[in-house]
């Protein structure tokens, strides 16, 4: 599947730049992902949340510690989790 | 004639020390060689202890041929050179020809390839250094080894990340008991520590902010660890004619592949593997007193291996322990260690512990020997390594009394 061009970040939400990037990474359409939808609903195992964190911190330009890493399940607390360090970041 | 394995040498250069002696005095005193990475500058990695080896190795080799080596391989050499000298072997130059050398590694010479990297990306170098190749090949010790000692019989390295000495150590074990050489130096090596590899691993998120615990509840990862440990494998019947000391007998080993994940492991492969290794040993679990566990100390291994021990040993678990909790992760080096620790331990009546432990985990339901050594004389053991990609191996060790 080809990657889903990157639209202008400007305009485009947080939630949306993560579900985004979760489609990337998972090579999965971007309308099968919701904000609602679980890592397990998107077969995110353990390696491929290593590599979706190591895509989110490039997208975001962040650093996700590991502690904050163990608690993502699904794609809200990713939003919420990014939001926070980007919150952090511009304290 | 019985063509039984024996290791009559052995040969250690740890965190916990540079022979066979401190590394086993560390081990049953449970005094950790883990602490701040000095090797490689601080500040850039998100976790900062390791267990690395004391000091210089390289003024061991004051040959001009030492240049050719990297560290990785330097550390492997002299665990064989203390492992040859223990065994106290007399080599005549048919026994080298009946010599094996099977060593193990995963990384290899890294850090020779990092320094040319480095000079080409960055410094814009037009030129690598010629002899990155030679420093780099994962042979590099196993070959070194073969011209420092002469040895021309059989001389290959294996890798198989974390699983690969245990396959080198259970591959030539075989050798020597097929006929096929009637001696072996066996083992692995390794040198983790350099910056490309550390970055590797903490994107992994597997490594310990702080230090390792096996099986305990509160454990955060593994510890990387650098080192090498060589045993010398003959034949009971030569080595009791030459009046040798015999540690113990190697007798069995077994192999798996999960063909599962790349990355998560899997009990029932591992539970194999195990199973393997006792028939090929002719053990009933009954008999095996001691697991030297894999117990990397990560959330995922220790439960995961927890209830592989319990499906093959059901009521007859033994006591275990991982000492990587004292020697670190040494990866690609990590079963020759704790073959060393094996065999020691059966060797001295003494349990090796698991240090830094602090609370049982209910996911890990083992009768973990917890930062204090046991004194007790067991008859036999296992030693697990769990390689990334599933691939597992499984040594089985019987005490000669």
């Amino acid at each position: 599947m080809p990657e889903t061009p990157a639209p202008d970040v400007s305009v485009e939400s947080v939630a949306d730049r993560v579900m985004r990037v979760i489609a990337n990474a998972q090579k999965i359409a971007p309308e099968t992902i919701t904000i609602d939808s679980t890592f397990e609903e998107l077969k995110i195992d353990s390696l491929d949340g290593i590599n979706l964190l190591f895509a989110l911190e490039g997208e975001f330009d962040i650093d996700i510690p590991d502690d904050a890493a163990r608690e993502l399940r699904t794609v809200r607390s990713a939003v919420e989790g990014v939001e926070k360090l980007l919150a952090a970041k511009t304290a | 004639m019985s063509r039984r394995v024996v290791i009559t040498g052995v040969g250690v250069v740890s965190a916990l020390g540079a022979n066979r002696h401190e590394f086993w005095e560390a081990l049953v005193n449970c005094r950790p060689g883990i602490g701040p990475i000095e090797s490689v500058p601080g500040g850039s990695v998100r976790f900062a202890n390791g267990a690395e080896v004391k000091g210089r190795v390289d003024d061991q080799f004051d040959d001009k041929d030492g240049n050719l080596l990297d560290r990785f391989a330097m550390l492997g050499v002299v665990a064989a050179r203390e492992a040859v000298r223990d065994a106290g072997i007399e080599f005549t130059d048919e026994l080298r020809e009946r010599t094996a050398i099977a060593t193990g590694s995963a990384m290899g010479g890294q850090a020779s390839e990092e320094v040319g990297y480095r000079e080409l990306y960055l410094n814009k170098a037009t030129r690598f250094h010629p002899f990155a190749i030679p420093r780099s090949m994962a042979n590099a010790a196993a070959s070194r080894m073969s011209i420092e000692f002469g040895i021309t019989g059989p001389v290959f390295t294996l890798a198989t990340a974390c699983s690969s000495s245990n396959h080198a150590i259970g591959q030539a074990m075989w050798m020597v008991r097929n006929g096929s050489a009637d001696l072996a130096i066996v083992g692995g090596s390794e040198a983790p520590f350099t910056l490309g590899s550390l970055k590797a691993w903490e994107a992994m998120r597997v490594v310990s902010p702080d230090t390792c615990r096996p099986f305990s509840k509160d454990r955060k990862g593994l510890i990387l660890g650098e080192g090498a440990a060589m045993l010398v494998l003959e034949l009971m019947d030569s080595a009791v004619a030459r009046g040798a000391t015999i540690y113990a007998e190697l007798a069995g080993f077994g192999m798996s592949a999960d063909a599962h994940h790349i990355t998560q492991p899997s009990s029932k492969g591992a539970a194999r593997a195990m199973a393997a290794a006792l028939r090929d040993a002719e053990l009933d679990v009954s008999g095996v007193g001691y697991v030297n566990a894999h117990g990397t100390g990560t959330i995922t291994n220790d439960p995961v291996e927890s209830e592989a021990l319990a499906s093959v040993f059901g009521e007859a678990m033994p006591p275990i322990s991982s000492t990587k909790s004292l020697h670190g992760h040494a990866l690609g080096a990590a079963g020759a260690l704790e073959a060393a620790a094996t065999v020691l331990a059966l060797r001295y009546g003494i349990l090796p512990p698991t240090a830094n432990f602090t609370e049982a985990d209910p996911a890990c339901p083992v009768d973990c020997i917890a930062n204090e050594a046991r004194a007790i004389q067991v008859e036999a053991a296992l030693s697990n390594s769990f390689a990334f990609g599933g691939l597992n191996a499984v040594l089985a060790f019987r005490r000669v009394p």
